[in-house]
């Protein structure tokens, strides 16, 4: 019943688009005054999406198997928590989680935007249509969330239990807020551009809804790599897989745009690159759905491997690059010559800096991704991409892009020389100082380490200046930079002084090293609710005589028939303790590996912080002008 | 002109972005590598199942006849499935087969041939599967077969009535 | 502007070495650079599966024998393929692969030079 009528809810969210459409069209030449029908439409549009959203988890959360996602994606004996987050922990779902997005976006744009041009208002409505009428299309052809199988399963096919965790639950949603703020950002670069409208007023306007994309964003990553260190094992958090880079992609190109906004809504320069941008992060995003959808790569965490789906992605997306394309090739029009004047040493140059070092990444993550595709395809060789490409392009060009956003903000907006200079340059001897001594005994690659550190070391104290000094006007942008300096600073020494003993132990036995020493007291067999669980415990004796308790767990999930390692992780301030156990197939004994991982939290804190940056930002905009 | 130009330029770019995507699409994504074919075996050796003998490569390969190498365990579901295709292979005049106990525990292994009857003629063992590695085989089951000591086919998962009949053909 | 660009190039010059964590030894540094080729995404290091586990063994093996790690990642690459190593070879396939990301960092260069050099003049 719930996917009956979430089905047709389905149906009717889409013919509205026609309404929506013939409306705006209509609005559009005719009367100077805005349509209110139009809203109300958007509204009613939202509201069938949502309905049907709240059907699915219905049919999840009743384990209603009649609904062929819900059959292949859960089970019922799964906890509720994580019936309702399989809603859109699946593929169909998770588009309609998009549709869910999208509409609401679109709606609570026209309601913030109500002192806006009436025509910029509709063109961006259209445009956003065009991509909402392109996800219905692509949900109710190829991916409807409402399938009927007959005879009814008595059973689901269960979620992956990888899958059942907290932040993992939470991540598409988040992520997904992101990703549909650029698309925002997106229509109304183009409605924008058609109307000539690109100006300080229109960056203003834009200004928010970049800010809560890139929030959203960037939360969203974060969610997603602090999964894949809870719950995968490994004790990694990123590992340049291809949907983790199709997730950093459009970050990087949103944060690019962020920092040109922030010199657009001042002056008016830089309107092409904004706009270019602004079309770069959607199609990025769009072009990352393709890439994890369509089963063209090989990832960790693909989807649905179906050509079909991927066809239609593909096909939509290169549609949307020429229509954008289109329109800024006829419609652009570049700003007068003679009001680009900047000076060397402004900040508008360290913010062009700025972005030229996020293009470059950008490239780097790109073609990393994409070439094993174009190689296959051109000569059918199959080369692998992984962590030591990207780690060595981009981790040597991230030195002088910290020394920039150390230095760059300094530089006034318009000529201005160096005044007080001294503690600039004392501060980078310290800094150099404190990182020689600190890494004075490894011995592997110590220049680029100690270059590299004294680089972030720089920024974390200049910022951190900055922060007590009351002349400081900036807050957000400092907050957030001495949140990018503490997240790779805990990068850094997470990476130099991570220790790790892998070992394979019977119960009773003991590891002696001169550290540690780590004793397998005891297993403890339990049944819970859809796994059968074997904790073990181990009791871990560091050379000061501390003690500490883990319990890393095995469990054995019957629906799939998966054996998964769960980490016992202690942490705390300064360090994270990491232990996992896994099975020796035909041994008796356990095979353990207990990482030490320093600094793991400030990781973590520092990506919140930037993202304490941007709030502040988006907050701070009420009282500015 | 310039407009005119750049967007000639750009779209032909994305145009052939979109059809190199679009291939990507048709190609399947598991890996088999096909990099062993034609090539020499390598050269090893290993202990005899369920002894502490060992034997060359040399030794086992000496003869000019076909030979099927299989890798196989008793925990491999799938080698149970195509233990009966390797039964009547071993019928054949002209081929040998040979066994690899790929990282298996012996008295399982052998009920599991007890079970099922030995099509092999000489049964190696793998405790480390470091030997497979020597074959660039990466998983169970997995066959090749030999003619000449080079490796004239590779089958990747278990064989079926397709394979076998294959190989009942390569061996005439 | 040119002063970057020459800190820059001086940086690449030097090697890419990493920072890495002192205790790791060879054999986690090069297991860590091999795919597992059963699994989907993992490295060998990081994975458990039988095939990852023969890998490190194997490994192990060959650096206690006193081969180096290009030794091993040649022998590994001529039974599996370019596919098994995740660090690309700098090979007539893969130029682009390395060069083009640099390619864009001047032109990006470029094209900035060129915003100030037409200020100046």
């Amino acid at each position: 019943m719930a996917s009956l009528i979430g089905y047709y809810s389905l149906i009717f969210g889409s013919c509205i688009s026609f309404f929506i459409i013939f409306f705006s069209v209509k609005n559009f030449r005719d009367s100077l005054i805005f349509d209110t029908k139009i809203v109300n439409f958007t509204f009613l549009q939202f509201i069938f999406v949502i309905v049907s959203f709240l059907g699915l988890i219905i049919s999840f959360v009743n384990s209603d198997f009649s609904n062929e996602t819900v059959f292949n994606h859960s089970h019922s004996t799964k906890p509720i928590f994580y019936k309702i987050s399989g809603t859109w922990g699946n593929h169909e779902g998770s588009l309609l989680l998009w549709l869910l997005v999208l509409t609401l976006f679109i709606l609570l744009f026209l309601l913030k935007s109500k002192e806006q041009n009436k025509q910029y208002k509709i063109l961006t409505l259209l445009i956003q249509q065009i991509i909402i009428s392109g996800f219905f299309i692509f949900l109710i052809k190829t991916s409807n969330p409402f399938n009927y199988i007959f005879p009814v399963p008595e059973e689901g096919m269960g979620l992956n239990p990888i899958l059942q965790d907290p932040a993992l639950a939470i991540h598409p949603p988040i992520l997904y807020l992101g990703y549909v703020g650029s698309s925002i950002i997106f229509s109304s670069a183009l409605a924008a551009t058609s109307l000539n409208y690109i100006s300080i007023e229109w960056a203003k306007h834009i200004k928010q809804w970049v800010l809560i994309s890139w929030i959203f964003l960037t939360l969203g990553i974060l969610l997603g790599s602090i999964w894949a260190y809870y719950e995968l094992g490994w004790g990694g958090f990123w590992f340049w897989d291809p949907v983790e880079n199709v997730s950093l992609m459009p970050w990087l190109a949103l944060t690019a745009l962020l920092h040109c906004i922030l010199v657009l809504e001042r002056k008016l320069v830089l309107t092409s690159w904004v706009v270019i941008l602004s079309i770069a992060t959607f199609t990025l995003s769009m072009c990352g759905t393709f890439l994890v959808r369509s089963g063209i790569l090989n990832s960790v965490h693909t989807f649905a491997n179906d050509p079909k789906r991927g066809l239609f992605i593909l096909i939509f997306l290169f549609c949307l690059i020429f229509l954008s394309l289109f329109i800024f090739i006829f419609f652009h029009k570049v700003e007068k010559k003679s009001i680009r004047n900047f000076f060397w040493l402004s900040k508008e140059t360290s913010i062009l800096i700025n972005n030229w070092f996020m293009m470059y990444f950008l490239s780097v993550v790109l073609v990393g991704t994409t070439y094993p595709i174009f190689l296959e395809v051109i000569s059918s060789d199959k080369i692998s991409v992984g962590p030591p490409f990207y780690n060595k392009l981009i981790i040597p060009f991230l030195i002088p892009f910290l020394f920039t956003m150390a230095i760059g903000p300094k530089l006034k907006w318009i000529k201005s020389d160096l005044q007080s200079k001294t503690y600039l340059i004392l501060f980078l001897i310290i800094s150099f100082l404190l990182s020689v001594f600190i890494i004075k005994n490894i011995t592997t690659s110590f220049l680029m380490n100690s270059v590299l550190l004294t680089s972030a070391f720089y920024l974390f104290f200049i910022t951190l200046r900055d922060f007590f000094n009351k002349k400081t006007k900036n807050l957000s942008q400092n907050i957030s930079h001495f949140g990018f300096s503490l997240l790779i600073l805990s990068i850094l020494f997470n990476n130099i002084f991570s220790t790790e003993v892998i070992t394979n132990l019977k119960i009773g036995e003991t590891y002696q090293s001169k550290n540690l020493n780590i004793y397998f007291e005891s297993i403890d067999q339990k049944d819970k609710q859809n796994f059968k669980s074997i904790k073990g415990t181990f009791n871990i004796e560091s050379n000061n005589g501390d003690i500490e308790t883990l319990k890393p767990e095995l469990r054995l999930y019957n629906q799939p028939n998966i054996v998964t390692s769960e980490a016992d992780i202690k942490t705390n301030l300064l360090k994270d303790r990491f232990l996992t156990m896994n099975l020796v197939p035909n041994q008796e004994y356990f095979n353990i590996r207990y990482q030490i991982k320093p600094f793991m939290i400030w990781i973590w804190l520092s990506v919140l912080l930037i993202c304490l940056g941007g709030i502040t930002s988006l907050f701070k905009k009420k009282y500015e002008d | 002109m310039r407009i005119k130009t750049s967007i000639i330029f750009l779209s032909i770019i994305f145009v052939i972005i979109f059809f190199i995507f679009y291939k990507g699409l048709q190609n399947p994504n598991i890996y088999t590598p096909s990099v062993n074919i034609k090539k020499n075996i390598p050269s090893f050796e290993a202990k005899i199942f369920g002894t502490n003998n060992t034997i060359s490569s040399k030794e086992i390969f000496k003869e000019n006849k076909f030979y099927l190498m299989n890798v196989w365990a008793s925990w491999c579901v799938p080698c149970q499935e195509e233990h009966v295709f390797l039964i009547n292979l071993s019928k054949e005049e002209n081929l040998k087969i040979i066994g690899l106990n790929y990282k298996d525990n012996i008295k399982k292994a052998q009920i599991f041939l007890n079970e099922r009857k030995n099509p092999y003629e000489i049964i190696i063992s793998d405790p480390n599967g470091i030997i497979a590695i020597e074959w660039g085989a990466y998983g169970v089951p997995e066959t090749f077969l030999i003619s000449n000591k080079k490796v004239i086919k590779k089958i990747i998962g278990p064989l079926n009535r397709n394979s076998a009949l294959e190989i009942e053909r390569l061996i005439q | 502007m040119k002063l970057y660009k020459y800190l820059i190039i001086i940086f690449i010059i030097f090697n890419f070495n990493l920072p890495n964590a002192q205790s790791e030894k060879l054999q986690s540094k090069i297991t860590k650079n091999l795919r597992c080729l059963i699994c989907q995404g993992q490295s060998v290091y990081d994975s458990d599966s039988e095939f990852a586990n023969s890998v490190k063994v194997l490994v192990e093996k060959k650096i206690n024998n006193g081969e180096s790690e290009k030794q091993i990642y040649g022998y590994l690459e001529d039974k599996y393929g370019e596919w098994i190593l995740y660090d690309p070879e700098f090979k007539k396939n893969t130029y682009f692969l390395w060069l083009l990301p640099i390619l864009m960092f001047f032109i990006g260069g470029a094209i900035i030079f060129r915003l100030f050099n037409i200020k100046k003049n």
